[in-house]
């Protein structure tokens, strides 16, 4: 199955070629800077909240949350609030842990098999956990740095992210630490995906086709700001022509490498929706995680509950009264 | 069933190195000893389940005895439970096959098997959505890692479907809390549509159905072995008890997992709790009715689940008891906790359960009305309300097993280590990754308790029995301790076959023995009819 990212690095290369090609050579500016951003936004947006939608619109008919630690019980026992949360607000810190810090990631284990062939070990390994954790936040800063495209003046808070950011002055123009980080991050990931056996033995195109996409996402970011320098003042035309709903393509030419960034960012946003990555919505809906272990003190409905048949009393005692009265235990009727 | 080898040989045998080819063209293997006996129809019919149309069969067998129209009524199933199950579309839909889950599994550590990977059991599953039910899947099929239903998928479904004990240990480290538990429960429930059921599973639903426990034990002989209990009682400590069944007006209904009174060493812990409530002078009552705590309808679907668990309640309602204890139980737990107040609440009858002996109130039982007994234990040592030996479990060097289901689906985790603490001397934890919410199963949970599947059993215990061993080797320990029934069955054998030396005991058959009761005699054996030290004995003989 190595050919699996292989096939996602072409597709990916191919794209990233047509789109080249596409806006410096056959001149399809409007299309590549236009009218796929504009698709790409609006199949995102609907298919996002189609498929929000859709997961509400199935109830959670019991509740289920994986318990992590101590239950609420006794009142001298000491409750784990955030593993095994009791109220909502102990279920939103424990999302939040989730959410924010990855911490079921943090505690992943290896196992193995010890020397003597007689024992099995277990190794904490930090490695997913790390480079998730990078991938991430960068990819969050550098989405909320690009927010200075879209409007005008720029919001304060991206200027301040910015120059966090560009704390590093070691090159001109500054080095933004979170595009190297979003590099790093998703090489990283996709090296485990590449290299290790089990990883790849589970992995499939659609694993790998996102990564690809990011990476070269990050890829010409990094070229257009470090080494073949596109116009930014044009940039902004376009992208502000964008967001204030009056396209256009600004006079003189942007780089070709302007368009495949544009275009890769266009085909992940529109992918977003029909695959894995809608894990960025589904972690807030987990009811293994988002419910409260409190279903014995406090009474949940189920909105589908009906009526089954049961092996009533009554005919319970119709099947063995004899025996029963023989036996001494008493029944309902002589 | 196939000669087992020895452990060391099965241990080297161990092959985790991963197959050439995809995993989707490894057709599943289905030879003897690797897949357990389909349910026999009677079964079936006796619960109105839908029935294969053979009655015998195996499934090796080429062809299955399903109807012709088996693709739809799985796909119709499959849409159904989409539509009640949010944690069923998002488990389809969310996983990114980071592979945190992949070395998580009792059964992959053992077998090394990939399709044992959480991630791939779920991924049998998640294909045929992928292919069946989203857009993405229909245009992109095998790109995107989709895959149209045939029977070999069907074959696969039974096969891995029953290979996974729904222990939770791979959720505790999904990101997203992706419980391949709640996966293979809905797998099975489509195995099911189809009469696709495993009679270790079934023969006890039909059984807990008809007389309320799961061998089918009749009113009068379910009376008799309690009554013996009583003899042997009497016998070791001098005090007859004489529990009443199916008694109104009683304030408490005791309700057990009924291996406790039918199996060894379950039933020493069933004589463990008599102890204790004689001691007490509870006015608690057992019900022949409702004599079965465990509910195998958790394995069948949660229609078979919800008409199993129905008779807690309504025998609670017709003895008009105040509120119901609940004895040392895996899965019986996880139901009462997650699911008996959604199916068949809300508790009308009785109050919200206090212990009658300590005046403590427990609010976190103030809905179901179902208290676990080493919350109420716990609970009477705190307030001294016990005196105790402990020096009687002596010969005795304790570790205790996080039974799967009351740990992770309960956090019941602290109450059992505080009446272990005080009822034994030596007592040692395993080693903390094996412990609490990570502990691991005891390879025959969740109806997979069967002799012709031993060798996998065994395979997928090789993680409890390890680290059991380990503590075995480092301090000694000769007894391992859990909170339930399954536990106490699957145990044994793994623990002989593994760590020779070591026994298995429930927590309160360690009380019971620890247990100074009124107008007792001076014991000098333990409810297993042992001389209480072991030493003294050889002493003597001297």
């Amino acid at each position: 199955m190595n050919a699996a990212y292989l096939y996602s690095l072409i597709t990916v290369v191919l794209l990233g070629l047509i789109a080249y090609a596409g806006a410096e050579a056959a001149g399809l500016e409007v299309l590549f800077g236009v009218i796929i951003p504009y698709l790409a936004l609006i199949v995102f947006l609907i298919g996002f909240a189609n498929k929000i939608l859709d997961w509400t619109k199935s109830p959670v008919p019991f509740r289920i949350p994986t318990t992590l630690g101590q239950q609420k019980s006794l009142p001298w026992i000491k409750q784990n609030k955030f593993d095994s949360p009791y109220t909502t607000g102990q279920v939103v810190i424990r999302m939040a842990l989730e959410i924010l810090l990855f911490r079921s990631l943090f505690k992943n284990l290896r196992t193995g098999f010890g020397k003597d062939g007689q024992k099995i070990t277990y190794k904490w390994v930090v490695w997913l956990w790390l480079f998730a954790l990078m991938f991430h936040y960068s990819f969050l800063v550098v989405v909320i740095r690009h927010l200075r495209f879209f409007a005008e003046p720029v919001p304060f808070f991206v200027t301040m992210i910015e120059r966090v950011d560009g704390m590093l002055q070691i090159m001109l123009p500054n080095l933004f630490i979170s595009g190297v980080v979003l590099l790093a991050g998703a090489s990283l990931l996709l090296l485990r995906r590449v290299l290790l056996p089990k990883l790849v033995y589970i992995s499939r195109p659609a694993d790998y086709f996102p990564l690809f996409l990011i990476i070269g996402i990050a890829v010409t970011g990094l070229m257009m700001r470090y080494i073949s320098k596109v116009d930014v003042i044009r940039v902004k035309e376009l992208t502000m022509g964008l967001a204030t709903f009056q396209p256009s393509i600004p006079e003189g030419s942007i780089s070709g490498l302007f368009y495949v960034h544009l275009f890769f960012v266009s085909l992940l946003v529109a992918y977003i929706p029909f695959s894995k990555l809608m894990h960025m919505g589904g972690v807030f809906l987990s009811p293994t995680r988002n419910l409260a272990n409190n279903s014995r003190a406090k009474r949940h409905v189920n909105p589908w509950n009906y009526p089954v048949k049961t092996h009533t009393y009554e005919e319970y005692e119709d099947d063995f009264r004899d025996k029963m009265k023989e036996a001494g235990l008493p029944v309902e009727k002589e | 069933m196939a000669e087992t080898p020895k452990p060391e040989e099965l241990f080297q045998n161990i092959d985790h190195s991963l197959p050439d080819e995809p995993w989707e063209e490894i057709p599943p293997d289905l030879s003897e000893g690797r897949f357990c006996y389909p349910t026999k129809k009677k079964n079936l019919e006796y619960l109105d389940l839908p029935t294969t149309t053979q009655d015998e069969w195996s499934p090796a067998d080429e062809e299955w005895p399903i109807p012709d129209n088996w693709k739809e009524i799985i796909h119709e199933g499959f849409k159904e439970r989409l539509e009640k199950y949010r944690s069923l579309k998002i488990f389809m839909d969310v996983c990114v096959r980071c592979g945190a889950c992949a070395d998580k599994c009792h059964f992959f550590i053992g077998t090394g098997d990939p399709k044992n990977m959480p991630v791939l059991r779920a991924e049998l599953l998640r294909s045929v959505y992928r292919n069946d039910f989203t857009t993405a899947g229909k245009i992109l099929k095998k790109i995107n890692g989709g895959r149209p239903l045939t029977k070999q998928v069907l074959k696969e479904w039974f096969s891995y479907f029953y290979q996974c004990t729904e222990c939770r240990r791979c959720s505790v480290y999904c990101p997203y809390g992706i419980d391949t538990a709640e996966v293979t429960m809905m797998g099975r429930e489509l195995l099911s549509l189809l009469g696709l059921n495993i009679n270790w599973v079934l023969e006890p639903v039909a059984n807990c159905f008809r007389t309320g426990n799961h061998l089918g034990i009749q009113p009068h002989a379910f009376k008799d072995m309690v009554d013996f209990f009583c003899d042997d009682i009497e016998e070791i400590t001098g005090v007859r008890i004489n529990p009443s069944f199916n008694r109104k007006g009683a304030e408490i209904l005791f309700i057990v997992p009924s291996g406790d009174v039918f199996a060894d060493p379950g039933t020493y812990t069933f004589m463990g709790y008599l102890l204790l409530f004689e001691q007490l002078g509870l006015d608690y009552t057992l019900s022949t009715y409702a004599s079965e705590g465990g509910n195998f309808g958790l394995f069948t679907s949660s229609e078979v689940m919800k008409r199993l668990n129905a008779k807690m309640y309504a025998e609670a309602r017709r003895l008009g008891v105040k509120w119901i204890l609940g004895g040392e139980c895996g899965h019986m737990w996880r139901v009462i906790n997650q699911y008996m107040d959604t199916m068949n609440g809300p508790a009308d009858f009785g109050e919200v359960p206090k212990s009658p002996i300590t005046g403590t109130v427990f609010e976190n039982a103030a809905s179901t009305r179902m208290v676990h007994i080493t919350e109420f234990t716990a609970d009477l040592l705190r307030n001294n309300k016990l005196k105790l030996d402990p020096s009687r479990n002596d010969k005795h060097v304790v570790t205790y097993h996080d039974s799967c289901n009351p740990s992770r689906a309960m956090g019941l985790l602290d109450e059992p280590r505080y009446v272990l603490n005080s009822v034994c001397n030596h007592f040692y934890e395993m080693p903390e990754n094996t412990i609490r919410e990570q502990t691991f199963c005891c390879g025959s949970g969740s109806g997979l308790n069967t002799e012709e599947i031993m060798e996998l059993r065994l395979l997928g215990g090789l993680p409890r029995a390890n680290a059991v061993k380990h503590v075995h080797d480092t301090f000694g320990v000769n007894m391992l301790s859990c909170i339930c029934a399954i536990d106490r069955a699957a145990l044994p054998p793994l623990m002989d076959y593994w760590v020779p030396g070591v026994g298995v005991t429930g927590i309160h058959e360690l009380v019971g023995n620890a247990l100074v009761m009124e107008g007792e005699i001076e014991r000098t054996m333990d409810l297993r009819f042992e001389p209480l030290n072991e030493e003294t004995e050889e002493d003597a003989d001297e």
